[in-house]
């Protein structure tokens, strides 16, 4: 099986703050990560792998310093690796990205699988999985994964959750699919693998290499343009703490949520 | 689709929703999106549609999507759309976009909304916001404003995608509200048919499992009760969800209290969970840690009960109380149960 996991280098979710004068985003000290829900999607491969033989390749859109998180990919057991770093990049949103990770997975040529992490933490879309099935014409996909359960004629058998429970659905390979946290439990990187990884070589595609129209690409080509940033509505209310013994602030509670009708 | 010129440009007109069924039933935020859609449609005056893809439609699902504001329906019943199959989904969406050329089509952030909804915008070459809290509508341009947090919630991002037409968005349940249903309010019905060619069988769902313990999923939900792991243990959760029950919320957890196996996955709350946006969310035994926060501080009102009067959810909630949770849940239950 010749699988490919995507994988995002993201400002950590502790390190992201706000100017208070500016409220603009303060990037200065920010620590880089690999998305969270794409360690996941890495273990299943890996499992895949274990299972049924093949490779894995990670596959990462980003600057030339997402290598650091794509060593750390590779030094959990991933065979091979490809960043893809463009200066028409930049500033894509999910439509652009989706299209450069398909036409790479179509360089890459024969792949089975594409996994990727259920969301990224920092834009929240969602999108990029879905979007990258949708690019591949017609490859299926499974969003919300949280089980694989086999290969059987030549189709897929997975667990998805869906609104309220889950549902079985078989797709036919090659696929795409977003796992989430209830698939597997990641294993940790052994020392040895860290000593691989520092000198796996790394594929670097730019568009050329990709064969991808930089018009479709970047801030100009993107359907979607960000016109304004503001604060979330603060909160005008402050804190009322409620100090007494249990019984009295369960009264008091009560109280407060009858007069909105709460309850 | 790009759009380069004015005469493209004005083939485009109306607001369509994507109206999700249940079990038979609408689903409450398509509901709320026909009433975010009548407000849009009374600013840039132009009509709604509910599109409707089921394996039974009915009398009464037509009367409700009329009483809620759809101007018309468009319907599409077919036995193959019993199960959410994206691919045969996302086909005969982009056929009737292309058929009626729409300005907008809004879509819940629900797991149909977020899985099937990219899969369309990149098949129109489209643009897509996923999330959204608040819409607007430029009248003069008939750009929609699309306001989304970003960065877990840090941040709010104001969107427009009015090159490519049409502009989509999945919205976030519970945020917009429903109009007022006004029986007897009547419009137009179109009957689509699935064609063949859409049945691609790349996908094949072969069952769903509602288990009856997350069929309190978020949703639309008003009252969130949720647990972490100052709650202990499975009896811990067992009295949130009597207490939840008891005044018509839903449970959720924390990450901590998932990883213990207390609550299942599908109602974790955070950012490797769900992001809830509840009229009320009260955190029991919750510290607050910033993963947390991110998944809940949007909440209109935030009560918090923890033995630590420093913990970080303190800081955020609107009521905070200073004592043992479970006391207080048990004060809350008595005083709720009517005296034999």
């Amino acid at each position: 099986m010749k699988i490919v996991v995507c994988i995002k280098q993201v400002p950590g979710v502790s390190s992201v703050k706000i100017d208070p004068e500016t409220k603009r985003l303060i990037r200065d000290g920010v620590i880089s990560v690999i998305n969270p829900f794409d360690y996941y999607a890495l273990e299943e491969a890996l499992r895949l792998r274990e299972l049924h033989g093949g490779s894995v390749t990670v596959l990462s859109m980003g600057p030339q310093k997402a290598e650091q998180s794509i060593r750390e990919a590779l030094a959990f057991g991933a065979d091979n690796a490809v960043l893809l770093c463009d200066k028409h990049f930049a500033g894509s949103d999910t439509w652009g990205t989706s299209y450069v990770l398909a036409l790479a997975v179509r360089k890459i040529g024969d792949v089975d699988l594409v996994l990727c992490g259920k969301q990224a933490i920092d834009g929240d879309t969602a999108q990029v999985g879905p979007g990258i099935a949708a690019h591949m014409k017609d490859w299926p996909h499974a969003a919300g994964v949280s089980a694989i359960n086999g290969i059987e004629d030549h189709m897929l058998s997975v667990n998805r959750m869906i609104d309220g429970g889950y549902d079985e659905c078989l797709l036919t390979l090659p696929a795409v699919l977003s796992v989430i946290k209830e698939i597997n439990e990641p294993r940790v990187a052994r020392l040895k693998g860290w000593l691989k990884a520092e000198h796996s070589l790394i594929d670097i595609w730019d568009a050329d290499q990709i064969g991808a129209d930089v018009n479709l690409l970047g801030l100009n080509g993107s359907p979607t343009r960000v016109v304004k940033t503001t604060p979330p509505k603060s909160r005008d209310r402050k804190t009322t703490f409620f100090d007494g013994s249990e019984a009295e602030s369960a009264g008091k509670l009560l109280y407060e949520l009858r007069i909105i009708s709460a309850i | 689709m790009y759009i380069s010129n004015f005469q493209e440009r004005r083939k485009y007109n109306g607001i369509w929703v994507l109206c999700e069924l249940r079990e038979g039933q609408i689903v409450s935020v398509s509901l709320e999106l026909l009433g975010a859609a009548a407000e849009l449609a009374a600013k840039r005056p132009q009509a709604v549609t509910a599109i409707v893809l089921c394996d039974k439609f009915n009398d009464g699902i037509l009367q409700a999507l009329w009483a809620c504001g759809a101007d018309r329906v468009i319907a599409v019943e077919d036995s193959s759309l019993k199960y959410f199959n994206d691919e045969d989904q996302a086909a005969v969406l982009k056929r009737l976009i292309e058929k009626y050329s729409p300005e907008i089509l809004l879509a819940g952030a629900t797991a149909v909304g977020r899985s099937l909804i990219p899969r369309v915008a990149v098949m129109c070459h489209c643009g897509l916001t996923a999330d959204c809290t608040r819409l607007d509508i430029e009248n003069e341009t008939g750009a929609l404003l699309q306001t989304r947090p970003a960065f877990g919630g840090n941040l709010m991002a104001t969107i427009r995608s009015d090159s490519f037409l049409p502009q989509i968005a999945t919205v976030r349940p519970g945020v917009m509200n429903a109009v007022e249903p006004q029986t007897g309010r009547v419009g137009i019905l179109i009957k689509e048919k699935m064609l063949l060619s859409e049945h691609m069988g790349l996908k094949k769902v072969i069952g769903e499992l509602r288990s009856e313990g997350l069929s309190n999923y978020f949703g639309s939900a008003s009252f969130i009760v949720a647990g972490g792991r100052g709650m202990k243990g499975p009896e811990g959760f067992k009295l949130l969800e009597r207490f939840a029950s008891k005044i018509g919320g839903v449970l959720g957890a924390t990450r901590a209290a998932v990883d213990a196996g207390w609550a299942p996955y599908g109602i974790q709350i955070g950012q490797t969970g769900k992001t809830v946006q509840p009229r009320i969310y009260l955190a029991c035994g919750i510290s607050g840690q910033v993963q947390h926060l991110v998944g809940m501080q949007s909440s209109d009102m935030i009560i918090a009960i923890n033995h630590d009067r420093e913990a970080p959810i303190m800081s955020i909630a609107d009521i905070a109380i200073v004592g043992d949770v479970f006391s207080v849940i048990s004060s809350l239950l008595d005083a709720l149960t009517p005296v034999a």
